[in-house]
């Protein structure tokens, strides 16, 4: 093995050794319980359909915490190697900037998937299936994609509250494009209408610069089963296409940068 | 901080950068556009859960869900937008935005602007009726909905009995002095139209007589009418349709 790929794993392993001894692990158990018996109260309230409304409760807000818990503690840690001088102590050392950058993202990658594995169990109760496989593997890439923007922003931005707010915004934009998307073109506003025509095209540029987490991990593959390999197979060439923007600019600008 | 030269930046992390950008706007132009399908409209959660939703700031959830409700006119292969639309749901959808901003006016032109124009009658009266409904809650801001449903009754659907129900209900209901004397004459029109002159006229001389039309040229104009209505025994051009 190539002694920078060697260093790059290294990395790596001690990042994913950080979230144990942080007990990352122990947070996200937690927060799964809660929300878990937050689901049960849920099927208790519900009239109809209550093994439905329990499960799509259960994975929106078992996935959205995911979605916060990881970008928070990334940005976290991130923020403590800055504030500490380990990545001027790590970047001394014969290791190119970009080892370090990727050791890094494989390290929060595998939380990534980690979380997505935990969060999936949990989920096994209600709806066991081929459906819950794929909602598991299209968590783990939309997770991943987060890691990546995380670290970019914590690399650009250095510290946590707009590394998160920038995370978060991004988020929430990037999983409502579509909607804002058919919102800008409706008939009933006049489409021929030059005002309105610059704003749809505007709207269409941004999501063409966004990922599609629309169609990431949908509730629907798991209460109506309607996921499908294709599905995963397109998640995960968005999260190819995207995670390499995203570790792209995140070195550019940890190369720019003066330590 | 200052940043160091570009120069620095090895030539495939650039490279990288603008290969994956490409990417990622081909591969974003080339998937379909999102489309609204009827059959993804949801039947809405109670008002109680949207309130609990809208975390304690009803007006803007209304707002957005007003949106997105509107967002389905453009449906893929449907030539008359709304046609398709489960007119149940549109109807619980718009209830509950007006339970939560009950003084938005948006989802009452919606439903008489908008969702009561397909041509199909009996989603015309769901509508209307939706409108009729609601008016009852607040007539005085919503007369202009409660206006437009009798002409609607009147005109497209040719049913001058609803369209006799809605106006009676403008006139006995909306009487705050914002709303206008024609919405609240429509009744005495309707009357005429209907062939019964004597109820129209003892209507129109008691509109007189009681003091609320100010206007002097809409006095002439009512006087006229009430001569109209009393010397001959037909319905008179501005109430037809």
């Amino acid at each position: 093995m190539p002694p920078v790929l060697n260093k790059v794993l290294t990395i790596a392993r001690f990042t994913l050794l950080e979230a144990v001894r942080t007990r990352l692990l122990w947070i996200v158990l937690v927060i799964l319980a809660l929300l878990f018996l937050g689901s049960l109260f849920v099927q208790h309230i519900s009239v109809t359909e209550t093994a439905r409304m329990q499960t799509g409760f259960l994975a929106a807000t078992a996935r959205t915490s995911a979605v916060f818990v990881l970008s928070l503690y990334l940005a976290g840690s991130m923020a403590r190697e800055f504030n500490d001088k380990v990545v001027d102590l790590l970047l001394s050392l014969a290791l190119p900037r970009a080892g370090y950058y990727f050791g890094k993202f494989l390290g929060y990658a595998g939380i990534a998937v980690g979380i997505a594995a935990l969060t999936t169990l949990a989920l096994a109760p209600l709806a066991p299936g081929v459906g819950l496989v794929l909602w598991g593997a299209s968590l783990a890439l939309e997770l991943t994609l987060v890691a990546a923007l995380a670290l970019f922003c914590v690399i650009t931005f250095t510290q946590i509250m707009p590394a998160i707010s920038f995370v978060i915004a991004f988020y929430l934009l990037a999983r409502s494009i579509s909607a804002v998307r058919l919102l800008s073109t409706s008939q009933v506003l006049a489409p021929n209408d030059l005002t309105n025509r610059i704003v749809a095209h505007l709207v269409d540029a941004l999501g063409w610069l966004l990922p599609g987490l629309d169609h990431f991990t949908s509730t629907a593959w798991l209460v109506d089963h309607t996921g499908s390999l294709s599905a995963l197979a397109l998640d995960a060439f968005q999260t190819l296409v995207y995670g390499s923007l995203l570790l792209g600019a995140g070195l550019f600008d940890l190369y720019r940068r003066n330590l | 901080m200052k940043q160091r030269r570009l120069a620095v930046v090895p030539l495939p992390v650039s490279a990288l950068v603008v290969l994956a950008l490409a990417s990622q706007i081909t591969f974003a132009i080339v998937q379909a556009r999102p489309q609204a399908r009827a059959e993804e409209l949801l039947t809405p959660p109670s008002a109680a859960s949207l309130r609990a939703m809208s975390l304690g700031d009803p007006i803007p959830f209304a707002q957005l869900s007003t949106l997105w409700l509107q967002a389905f006119d453009n449906q893929p292969g449907v030539s008359i937008p709304f046609l398709d639309l489960d007119y149940g749901k549109v109807e619980a959808w718009l209830q509950r935005i007006l339970e939560l901003d009950p003084r938005g006016q948006y989802p009452l032109m919606m439903a008489s602007q908008l969702y009561a124009q397909v041509p199909d009658a009996r989603k015309q009266r769901q509508m209307l009726e939706l409108v009729h409904h609601e008016f009852l809650v607040d007539p005085n801001r919503r007369w202009p909905w409660m206006a437009h449903a009798a002409i609607m009754a009147k005109h497209r659907l040719n049913d001058l009995p609803l369209a006799l129900t809605y106006a009676q209900a403008l006139t006995a209901y909306a009487t705050g002095p914002e709303v206008p004397h024609w919405a609240r004459q429509m009744e005495i029109f309707l009357y005429e139209d209907m062939g019964e002159y004597e109820t129209a006229r003892i209507l129109l001389g008691g509109l007189l007589s009681s003091g609320a039309v100010q206007d002097p040229h809409e006095t002439h104009f009512l006087i006229e009418r009430l001569k109209a209505l009393s010397g001959a025994e037909k319905p008179s051009s501005p109430s037809k349709k």
